[in-house]
This record gives C-alpha cells, sequence and structure tokens, in this order.
C-alpha cells in the first residue's frame, strides 16, 4: 500500500488532536494502516500543536521536513511555518483566519500579510487550497468546528484513502453528542468549500 | 466504562502509547500502581488512576518519584504486581531505591517506567536512562511501536517474576506519544492482596545481608542474559552483509530507510529491544556475517559500546560505526530522513529525498512561544514580587513546573534551575555565596515533591531568603494531577487527606510566614515587601486556582473586562503583564473577551483606571 503523509499544525485549543484523531477511527474503520505522533506537553499554554499521521504502510509515526503529502494549517502563519514539511508536490489546506500569536500583540513581530503567505504557499506546493474556516464554523453554528471544517476539506482532496461517509460515522460517534451535528454540519460545508476552490 | 477496559478480545483500537501501556499493565494483572506524573509518561498515569475507580487496581499519585517506587517495591514483595510509572528524570529522584531494591528483589512482578525524552520537548534534560540498567544490574525493555508496548508490558511482567527482580522499562517521547492500532487482549482478574513473609537476612540489608544480595543479583544478571539471548524481543531481519544495530523508535525509521533505498539485500538488522544485559552470543554471531556495521541509537552509545566490546572480543576488526561527526550524534532525537541519509551514506546509495522548500523570500514569521495562559496566577505574583523588590539586586531560583515559563519577559522571573526542589535549596547557597537578595519560586506540588527537605535545611542553617510557594490547587503543568495539598472533593474523591501548606511551614519553623491572593494586587505587594524585610527565611504562599483547573471545574466567576476609551496608551497592561489577552488593533489596546478570565489583576495596573467590566 502506498504511504500518505499528513502534517495538522494549530495553535494549543483549536482542536486538531480530535481531528487527527477522527481521521486516525477513520482510518481504523476502513482498515488502512495508520501511525501518527503528535508533541503535548506546552500546547495548552498558547504554543504550536502539530501531529503527524501516516497511513499505508511506513512504519515511522514521524514526518521529516520535505516529506509530507498533505499539509492541513489551522492558522494561516503556522501553515507558512509548517511549510517546511512539504514539497513541490504537496497540496496544502489552509484556513485564512489568523490568531495572531501574543509576540504581535505587544509589537515583537509582524504578523504576514495573507495575500503574499498564500502566493508564496502556491509558488512552493502543488496546490493550495484556502479557506475562511471559522466563518464556515460559525455558519454550521460552532465556532469550535473549524477543525471539523478542515477535515472536509482535506477529506475533499482525495489524497487519503478514507471515504468522507466513513470520517462521518466516527464523528458521530467520538465527538460529544451536543456537537455532532454542527460538527457534520461543518465537515460538508468544508468539503464543498474545497470542491469549490479544486474547480 | 473506561474504555481501556473492554473486555472486546481482539478488538483492534487507536491508542496512544501510554494508553497502550496502561492498557497492557492491565492485561498483565497490575495489582499496585504509583506514580509523579511528567511528561511524556503522564497518560498512562492519568488512565490507570481514572480505571483504579472502577476496578480492583491500586493506583496512587505519589508525592515523587521514591515514594512512588518504594511503595511499588513493597507490594511486589508481597507478591502482587506492581509498577512504578515516571519521566527520566524522575527515575534520578528514585534512584536510591532503585539500586538497593536491584539486591533486594521482588516476588511479584514490578516494572519500573522511564519515559526518556530525546530532544527535551518537555524536560530538562535528555539523560539516556538505559545506564542505570548497567548502574543497578536490572534488565531494560524498549519497545518500537505502540503496538509493541502494549505487549512488551506482559512480557516485563513475567520477566520480573521469573528473574525475581524489578524490570526497567524505557520508552522515549515518540512512543508515548505516537498513536497506533492495537488489538486487545484479555484482562484476567487481579490479585489484590499478598502476603509479606518475613525474612530479615534478605530484606534488611546491612552490610553482611546485601554482601550476600550483590551475590545473588550477579546470579539474577546472569540469567536475564541468557534470556536476552533467546528474548523474542531482540530480532534479526535480513541476511545482507550491512549490519544495523537498532532500538526503540530508531527501529521504524531504519526500516523504513531500508525500503526507500531498496538496499533490503544489502543490510541485516538486529533490533535489540530487551537491551540490558545485551544478547553478547546473539550480538556476535550476528556480526560474523557482517562486513561492516552502523548501530542507530538516539541518546548516547550505549549499544554502540558493547558491540564493540564484542566484537574485540571476536578478534573482529570490522568497522562499527554509530556515534561520530559523520554518521549519528548523542543530541536530540532522529528522524525517517537523517537515517535514510546516514543510510544510503554508509551504503554508499544515491537517494534525492523530495526537496524542501527554500524559505529565503519568506518573511520572518512572528514566534508563537509558549507563554503564562490569560489569567494566570502566577502572572499576578510575578508581578507582584517584581514591584516588591523593585530597586533592589535580586538572585531569583525557580522550580520546574507553569512558572519556569516566568523567565520569559515581560516578567523575567528566573535565574536559575535544575531540577525539582533545586529553588530551595539553590536559594541556600546563592544567598551564603553572595550578599544579594534571594527570591525563589516553587509550585505547590513541587514543594511537596522535594521543596520541603531544602526548607527544613534553610532554617535550621539560617539561610537568608524569600521563598514563594505559588499553590493553585493541581499539579498544573503535566495536566492537573492531585497533589497531597489538592482538595479531592472537588474531584468527587473521597478517602483522601489534604496537606495545608501552611501548617507544613510553620511546622519546620519559619518565623515569617505571609498568605497573598496574587489578584489582590496593592495589598500583596505591601505583604511582600516585608516579608523581604525579614532577615532569615520568609515563606509567601500565594493561593489562587490555577484557571485553566477552574475552567475545567467550572469554578471560574470573574466579570470580562474591556479597555475603555480612558486608555491613554501607557500599555503597562501588555509591557509590565504580558497577558496573552491583550493585543493591538490599529496601534490601541484591546482585550479578546474569549480569552479574559476576569482575574482584574491587569484593571488594578493600568495608571488611568481605563480597564472596566463588561455589561454581561
Amino acid at each position: 500500500m502506498n504511504t500518505t503523509r499528513v502534517i495538522l499544525v494549530a495553535v494549543g485549543g483549536q482542536g486538531n488532536l480530535l481531528a487527527s484523531s477522527v481521521l486516525g477511527e477513520a482510518a481504523l474503520l476502513s482498515q488502512i494502516p495508520v501511525r501518527m505522533s503528535e508533541i503535548h506537553g506546552m500546547a495548552q499554554r498558547g504554543g504550536v500543536v502539530e501531529s503527524a499521521m501516516v497511513f499505508g504502510d511506513a512504519k515511522s509515526p514521524v514526518i521529516s521536513d520535505g516529506e509530507a503529502d498533505v499539509l492541513v494549517g489551522f492558522e494561516p502563519s503556522e501553515t507558512l511555518r509548517a511549510l517546511r514539511k512539504c514539497n513541490d508536490g504537496s497540496v496544502v489546506i489552509t484556513n485564512l483566519e489568523p490568531l495572531p500569536p501574543f509576540t504581535v500583540a505587544i509589537g515583537k513581530g509582524v504578523y504576514p500579510d495573507l495575500n503574499e503567505l498564500q502566493s508564496l504557499i502556491r509558488a512552493k506546493t502543488a496546490k493550495l487550497i484556502a479557506i475562511d474556516a471559522v466563518k464556515l464554523a460559525r455558519e454550521a453554528g460552532n465556532e469550535l468546528s473549524v477543525n471539523m471544517v478542515l477535515l472536509g476539506a482535506l477529506i475533499q482532496t482525495g489524497k487519503l484513502p478514507v471515504q468522507a461517509e466513513t470520517v462521518k460515522e466516527v464523528i458521530r460517534i467520538k465527538t460529544k453528542q451536543a456537537f455532532v451535528e454542527s460538527n457534520i454540519k461543518a465537515f460538508d460545508l468544508g468539503f464543498l468549500a474545497a470542491q469549490r476552490e479544486n474547480k | 466504562m473506561h474504555k481501556l477496559l473492554s473486555d472486546q478480545r481482539d478488538k483492534k483500537m487507536l491508542l496512544l502509547g501510554n494508553e497502550a501501556i496502561a492498557r497492557g499493565a492491565l492485561e498483565a494483572g497490575l495489582a499496585i500502581g504509583a506514580t509523579y506524573p511528567g511528561t511524556p509518561s503522564s497518560e498512562i498515569s492519568a488512565a490507570l488512576f481514572d480505571i483504579s475507580h472502577e476496578s480492583d487496581l491500586y493506583f496512587e499519585y505519589s508525592t515523587n518519584e521514591k515514594v512512588a517506587l518504594e511503595v511499588a517495591a513493597a507490594a511486589a514483595n508481597c507478591g502482587l504486581r506492581s509498577m512504578a510509572i515516571m519521566k527520566h528524570v524522575g527515575l534520578n529522584v528514585a534512584a536510591d531505591a532503585l539500586m538497593t531494591l536491584a539486591y533486594v528483589g521482588v516476588k511479584g512482578g514490578m516494572v519500573i517506567l522511564s519515559a526518556d525524552d530525546p530532544f527535551m520537548f518537555s524536560s530538562q534534560n535528555e539523560q539516556d536512562n538505559r545506564y542505570y540498567g548497567k548502574l543497578s544490574g536490572l534488565p531494560i525493555l524498549e519497545p518500537s511501536s505502540v503496538d509493541e508496548a502494549k505487549e512488551m508490558i506482559k512480557y516485563a511482567f513475567e520477566l520480573s517474576e521469573k528473574l525475581q527482580e524489578p524490570v526497567l522499562f524505557r520508552t522515549t517521547t515518540r512512543i508515548n506519544h505516537s498513536s497506533g492500532i492495537v488489538t486487545l487482549g484479555d484482562i484476567p482478574p487481579v490479585k489484590t492482596t499478598g502476603d509479606f513473609v518475613k525474612d530479615p537476612f534478605s530484606y534488611v540489608t546491612v552490610p553482611a545481608v546485601s554482601r550476600n544480595l550483590h551475590v545473588k543479583l550477579l546470579k539474577h544478571w546472569d540469567e536475564a542474559k541468557s534470556i536476552s539471548e533467546n528474548s523474542p524481543y531482540n530480532l534479526i531481519e535480513g541476511d545482507g552483509p550491512c549490519g544495523i544495530v537498532c532500538n526503540g523508535i530508531s527501529y521504524n525509521y531504519v526500516s523504513d530507510a531500508v525500503k526507500d533505498l531498496k538496499c533490503e539485500k544489502k543490510v541485516k538488522i538486529l533490533r535489540i529491544g530487551f537491551s540490558n544485559p545485551m544478547p553478547e552470543a546473539l550480538v556476535k554471531s550476528f556480526l560474523k556475517g557482517c562486513d561492516k556495521v552502523l548501530v542507530v541509537e538516539e541518546g548516547e552509545p550505549y549499544m554502540e559500546e558493547a558491540v564493540k566490546a564484542f566484537a574485540q572480543e571476536e578478534g573482529s576488526t570490522i568497522t562499527i560505526k554509530g556515534k561520530s561527526p559523520s554518521h549519528f550524534s548523542r543530541l536530540y532525537e532522529y528522524s525517517p530522513a537523517l537515517v535514510r541519509k546516514v543510510l544510503a551514506e554508509y551504503l554508499n546509495l544515491t537517494y534525492e529525498p523530495p526537496a524542501i522548500p527554500d524559505m529565503s523570500d519568506v518573511p520572518e514569521i512572528p514566534q508563537r512561544p509558549p507563554n503564562l495562559c490569560a489569567g494566570c496566577s502566577h502572572r499576578a505574583t510575578f508581578y507582584i514580587a517584581k514591584q516588591a523588590s523593585a530597586g533592589m539586586e535580586t538572585i531569583i531560583p525557580t522550580d520546574i513546573g507553569c512558572y519556569t515559563l516566568g523567565l520569559l519577559p515581560p516578567m523575567s522571573m528566573a535565574d536559575f534551575v535544575i531540577c525539582m526542589g533545586s529553588s530551595v535549596t539553590t536559594s541556600c547557597g546563592f544567598s551564603k555565596a553572595t550578599n544579594k537578595k534571594v527570591i525563589s519560586f516553587i509550585g505547590d506540588s513541587t514543594f511537596f515533591h522535594s521543596g520541603i527537605t531544602g526548607l527544613i535545611n534553610a532554617v535550621f542553617n539560617n539561610h537568608n531568603f524569600t521563598l514563594f510557594i505559588l499553590d493553585n490547587g493541581t499539579t498544573a503543568m503535566t495536566g492537573h494531577q492531585p497533589n497531597p495539598g489538592v482538595d479531592m472533593g472537588l474531584l468527587n474523591q473521597t478517602g483522601f487527606g489534604r496537606i495545608a501548606i501552611e501548617d507544613v511551614v510553620r511546622a519546620v519553623g519559619v518565623k515569617e510566614v505571609t498568605v497573598i491572593e496574587p489578584f489582590k494586587v496593592k495589598k500583596s505587594i505591601e505583604a511582600v515587601k516585608k516579608a523581604f524585610e525579614f532577615e532569615g527565611v520568609s515563606v509567601v504562599i500565594s493561593k489562587e486556582m490555577c484557571t485553566l483547573y477552574a475552567k475545567s471545574l467550572k469554578l471560574l466567576k470573574g466579570k470580562r473586562y474591556r479597555v475603555s476609551d480612558k486608555c491613554k496608551n501607557h500599555r503597562d497592561c501588555i509591557n509590565q503583564l504580558g497577558c496573552p489577552a491583550f493585543f493591538l488593533n490599529e496601534g490601541k489596546v484591546q482585550i479578546n473577551p474569549a480569552q479574559c478570565t476576569g482575574c482584574a489583576v491587569c484593571v488594578q495596573v493600568c495608571p488611568e483606571n481605563a480597564i472596566l467590566p463588561i455589561k454581561e
């Protein structure tokens, strides 16, 4: 089986560990070998949370620089920072709503221009799917469902051997009952947004 | 029911390495477990502590790792299966017990889990705890994957009972914090009550007894070696001329590299899972077919030294490489690409990895360092200490916990830290060696862990410093585990005691004790100034619950705040507090209401009284 490597990068609290766990469970249901690794620890203290997911036959749960097939960024500047994980064949999915780091708030750094950020990513990779995931999450009824929006977009790319229906099945079982409906809607909105970007 | 208690044999589950280890312990019939939390081991204990409330398992958060190891050691010497769980540096704390426990041995199976942290994702050093196996004479097992970790824990208990010695189970962060698919086995009924058979000439380690026990330990070591020779966890793959010796997570990088480089025919892999004692005969026979060898292991050249010594004994002169400037480093963790590159060079193979993007035209991306949370009580305490010590020349020893982040600006309230408890004891040394004002910080859990003995030392030897004990009601850094000062009632737990830090501090003889509520800024500054003036040991206990913990318990009650028109842009809020709820919008200071927790410290700091509650 071919190996597909996915990096999910987010700011602590954006829910990327739930997203990777849903995706991992969907792989398990689809009988696809999956290995994941993540760096915990300081996540709740406003730091970056990066999870690596390796689908297929490889044994390493870690993804080296230049070797991600797909990069999913929950925050635009973190997507750009994680670009070292990509190569010229990678597909990048990013949320466009910034969550500026505190260093910017206190004037110790400049947040990158969003248009420049997108053209940089486009120039260095095979494809960029940029969506306003926060807006779509709100539309789905829960601002915190950004992770589900991005999962929808990721599945739409067809880069993973996991079907949308399987992921939704996991969302129904594994996410909090009160949020299942908004999570499914968020997933669908993300899927559709990626479809529009892909046309 | 806790998901790890599932009785569905053969069910496949996606588990975190630490969950797989916990499940493995349950499948092994673990009866008594003890721990002190520490990343990357914490989730093992979190799972087992939860499970202990709904099963026959006894599991405790001990005051420190030495205590945890001794609790487990006694249980194992009553014939029960026990486990002590800690991060790598925790084993330093437990080392005194470990070394002589190896002499005494165990009756029931005992596993000591040491979670090493190459690259120091969340640790103060990256020591390689395999050397504890050599130092103590105890066997070491090291899994390479999540599913293997679960099976290997069961093997560890069996091995321990066979040898009558505790077994060290060494993981690294990439095992603990990886997830993989695991197949469940059965959870057997647990033997929860053991018996201690008195035998003082085997258990009371006076010199005459220990001289005999050391003989016994060496005999056990010989037995362990013969088991290691045939262990299913020391395995050979392939029969090519280039030998690769690897362990743990590195085995995966080697396997993937061999596949990527299509050099299956050129290599022979020896994966060491039972690494102390090293399987001497197996390594020697492995070396026979090799014309050169590469040793792939993160950390120290532990296997490399052994392999080289075995080769020397065999009169072999083949090249054996591991740690060297042109091969592998003793620093940090490895990666699939690094191992592939070194292997390709070692075998003279060409391989073009995917190109890493040229980032030279990417503008500098603002850093996102970890920061004390919005509403963190430590920020308030640091501010208070800073104001109260204005104009003083200070040295600020700190300790291990969230508050170590006080080192970052704008607080810059950390000058020295080496290990748990060292804030108190290095304060003793700094105050004797200099004439500067020594102000130190320690958290509640760390104080119980290893701060108390230092404080007693300070009182006895009449040292001169001010110690802040940051009592936020939980062990925050590692994920809100209990400690002896925690109100277990808030967690709906009964049957626990509770120790008041103030009582402890007064009981050990500290004469100047001040308790502050750090969200009352002015009053606290005045109180702290008085503590600073005291000649001798003074203690300030700063009591305020961890905001994240309060939030999770739904105990957060403050109003949220906003910056009003009265703001004259002094920016004291940003420049002196650095609360992450603040941001600048077109040059004007604002508060993100989603992040504000209502601590109101900024309200008291603002010179224009411009920060007002949001009317809700």
